[in-house]
């Protein structure tokens, strides 16, 4: 932490007073963000799932409108596959900041028959009806996500106020320009904004972000021993979900989760990074990205995101 | 991917140290652009062995002969089918220098929206030329619009230099007819690059081929360029986003703040200040910035809470400036506007004005020119402006708008215009008159 600590303010002498760095940058265009969504929409929530990124988001909003309450709760679409670790995170930090939580459970949609089982079990593309049911109950016309631009190839073309229409969808083709830091949340009845605050922030920056707030986050980001199995050039962690299968041997590791998601399609990457600064060194020198190391469910094809968000994900 | 592809980590900048340079891309169909950011993203290493591996796979799938780095930004799937950008894309890449963003802007149709979306943030712009083509009306056009929105540094990439024999009078040629078109638009400085985005040649490494050349690579002067436009040395404009009142029993009870983005300029403890439009005077009697209480001073582009040392109505849409250097205050806005829907402007419709944090009724009182950017004639009087079409007009706002003029103030001075039936963003505005070379309105 030692040589992170004394970056982090603009410069008081008057040589360095107008010397912001890249996180002050990015910290003050993300509050930026969130009061004018704020302003400009009704009734909005936050995505909050418990990993990193929703963590810094949720870290930025409550900078953004201090020492008043949040103007809004969160909502975490739970997929029943969730790591333990970070709903037991979440669930801290909803009760210790005393924010409202609505979750959205994706197990009583498939009770119900409203959606169907995948057959391998992975459950992030069924995440969209209950996101949308959500957001229809609450009639809800923000909804603040923790996508960011460098994570996958149709992200890098969404606006930061991104219009859906009455069925959730994103139409890449008909997008809003947006222009300086005007952002336009105008909208018809029915319709809704995705607000993505973190739009130009990489995996690098949310990072040294966390160590310069030192920022708590669910365990399972740093190095530990855990028992996993080998699918699809992935360390999975074996559950109800459906893993591991008979022929999967299960290895006991030392491990870390890049990305938190769903359990059945996120996987964990060999590390010894048990500080934030170990994991900032780590991440700096990997050469795959973020995504491609930890995500099944983008490997499905070229356009696996641009079509979950086509039909109203994340 | 090779197996000793190298690692980012020597070129990465240290934690949040680096200054931030944001550039945009522009050229015509063909000209390589796509290729010139993927050459760039490769060559500095921002590329990982996953993206890599994908650009390779799907090269191969389409029998293509080599691994086409174009691929690495076309993002959606109509893009990939029709082989072309659709869309503005953001990229992010850093060197041991700097940090960058850069805006991918194709520049087929839509070019002109999709440009000035790209030029509206940009420190930068590259505008790419085709050496076999040289000159092209599109490049005039792109020229034309970087020019408009004072985009404060330009560089001319001419590429496929290796089609073009890397030849030096081929490159001079292109340089000069670009050069001197850039200077009767009134653009400060360009910096003519020859580069073979194809094999790399002067785009991040020097090239071998054109002894003839031994000025920067394009990444060197990414790097290098001196940002001058520095948005804390002008006039302090605070637009208030929100207030902030807790109303909580305790400590903050009384709290009453102003919560916004200093779009320019330093304020301080003390200030002496007036809100606009209303004119209330007060002084600023303390300065919260995101939770760290009473700061001696804020400066663009932080998101700050002010807090006055007078119980005034200020809300949302107001704007806090310093007494000594107020913006002129206006109903009868002269403006350019760029035309970006699909659906045509008229004189006599009726348009949300979107300006900083406020938002008020226009009403579009006269159409005064169109802007031929290829040519650089202006069409007296047009009936309407439609999508990618450049005028100029005049605007009659319900309220009094602070707006500094675009060519003093690129934040303070922009404004958008927005359709209250379904939200769309219509045109996108600069304040004061359209000045472009030999379309110098009134002359």
């Amino acid at each position: 932490m030692s040589a992170r600590e004394e970056i982090v303010r603009p410069a008081e002498s008057p040589s360095g007073l107008r010397r912001l760095s890249q996180l002050d940058v990015l910290e003050s265009e993300s509050v930026h963000i969130f009061r004018e969504s704020a302003a400009q929409f009704e009734r909005s929530a936050l995505l909050f799932s418990g990993g990193k990124d929703s963590i810094v988001m949720l870290h930025l909003a409550l900078k953004a409108f201090w020492p008043a309450p949040l103007p809004f709760g969160l909502l975490h679409i739970d997929t029943g596959h969730n790591f333990p670790e970070v709903l037991a995170y979440r669930d801290r930090t909803v009760s210790g900041l005393g924010l409202r939580l609505t979750v959205a459970l994706v197990q009583e949609f498939i009770d119900a028959g409203r959606v169907q089982e995948r057959p391998d079990g992975t459950r992030n593309a069924l995440q969209t009806v209950p996101l949308l049911d959500a957001i229809g109950k609450g009639r809800l016309d923000a909804l603040f996500g923790g996508g960011r631009r460098d994570e996958e190839k149709a992200r890098a073309k969404e606006r930061v106020f991104s219009l859906r229409d009455e069925f959730g969808a994103w139409d890449p083709r008909r997008q809003r320009p947006e222009l300086w830091s005007l952002y336009n949340g105008r909208h018809r009845r029915g319709e809704h904004v995705r607000v993505f605050p973190l739009s130009n922030w990489t995996e690098l920056d949310v990072w040294e972000y966390i160590a310069r707030e030192r920022i708590a986050l669910p365990g399972i980001y740093f190095a530990h021993e855990r028992d996993v199995f080998r699918r699809d050039g992935m360390w999975l962690t074996g559950g109800d979900w459906g893993g591991p299968k008979d022929g999967e041997p299960v290895e006991r590791r030392q491990v870390r989760y890049r990305t938190v998601g769903d359990m059945s399609c996120t996987g964990a990457v060999n590390s010894q990074a048990v500080t934030v600064d170990e994991v900032i060194r780590e991440i700096t020198a990997s050469t795959v990205t973020e995504r491609g190391a930890t995500r099944a469910d983008d490997q499905v094809s070229e356009a696996a995101m641009e079509d979950r968000k086509r039909e109203g994900y994340f | 991917m090779t197996p000793d592809h190298p690692t980012s980590h020597h070129l990465e900048a240290p934690a949040g140290r680096a200054s931030l340079l944001r550039l945009a891309t522009a050229g015509s169909v063909d000209d390589g652009k796509s290729t010139l950011v993927g050459r760039l993203l490769h060559d500095c290493r921002a590329l990982l062995a996953d993206q890599l591996a994908a650009v390779e796979r799907i090269s191969r799938e389409r029998g293509l002969p080599a691994t086409d780095l174009a691929l690495l930004t076309d993002g959606l799937r109509a893009e990939r089918e029709q082989g072309i950008t659709i869309d503005v894309a953001y990229r992010y890449f850093a060197t041991a220098r700097r940090r960058f963003i850069l805006a991918d802007t194709p520049g087929h149709v839509q070019y002109t929206r999709n440009m000035v979306t790209g030029a509206s943030t940009a420190d930068l712009a590259v505008i790419l030329v085709d050496a076999h083509h040289g000159v092209t009306e599109q490049t005039r056009r792109h020229a034309a619009v970087a020019a408009l929105l004072r985009v404060p540094h330009l560089v001319l990439a001419v590429n496929k230099m290796d089609l073009a024999g890397h030849d030096e009078s081929v490159f001079a040629a292109i340089a000069d007819e670009f050069t001197g078109y850039a200077s009767r638009l009134g653009l400060p400085e360009v910096v003519p690059i020859p580069v073979s985005a194809l094999h790399g040649d002067n785009v991040v490494t020097p090239s071998a081929s054109m002894d003839w050349y031994s000025g920067p690579t394009l990444l060197e002067h990414l790097e290098a360029v001196e940002v001058a436009e520095d948005q804390s040395a002008r006039a302090a404009r605070f637009p208030v986003q929100y207030v902030l009142r807790p109303q909580t029993t305790g400590e903050f009870r009384d709290y009453r703040g102003y919560a916004g983005r200093l779009v320019s300029g330093v304020l301080r403890r003390g200030e002496p200040v007036v809100v606009l439009p209303g004119g209330q005077r007060s002084t600023v009697a303390a300065i919260d910035r995101l939770g760290e209480r009473d700061v001696d001073f804020a400066v663009a582009p932080q998101s700050v809470t002010l807090r006055l040392a007078d119980d005034l109505d200020v809300s949302r849409g107001d704007v806090i400036v310093p007494q000594a250097s107020p913006p002129r205050l206006t109903r009868e806005v002269t403006a350019t506007v760029c035309h970006l829907a699909d659906r045509p402007l008229h004189a006599g419709d009726r348009v949300l004005l979107r300006h900083g944090s406020s938002t008020v009724w226009a009403v579009v009182r006269s159409l005064d020119s169109r802007l031929d950017i290829g040519t650089l004639t202006a069409d007296p009087a047009p009936t309407s402006l439609s999508a990618n079409e450049i005028g100029q007009l005049t605007l009659r706002t319900a309220a009094p708008l602070p707006l500094d003029d675009y060519r003093t103030d690129r934040l303070t001075g922009s404004f958008l215009l927005v359709d209250e039936a379904d939200g769309a963003t219509l045109a996108a505005g600069l304040a004061g008159a359209l000045e472009l070379g030999a379309a110098r309105h009134g002359d």
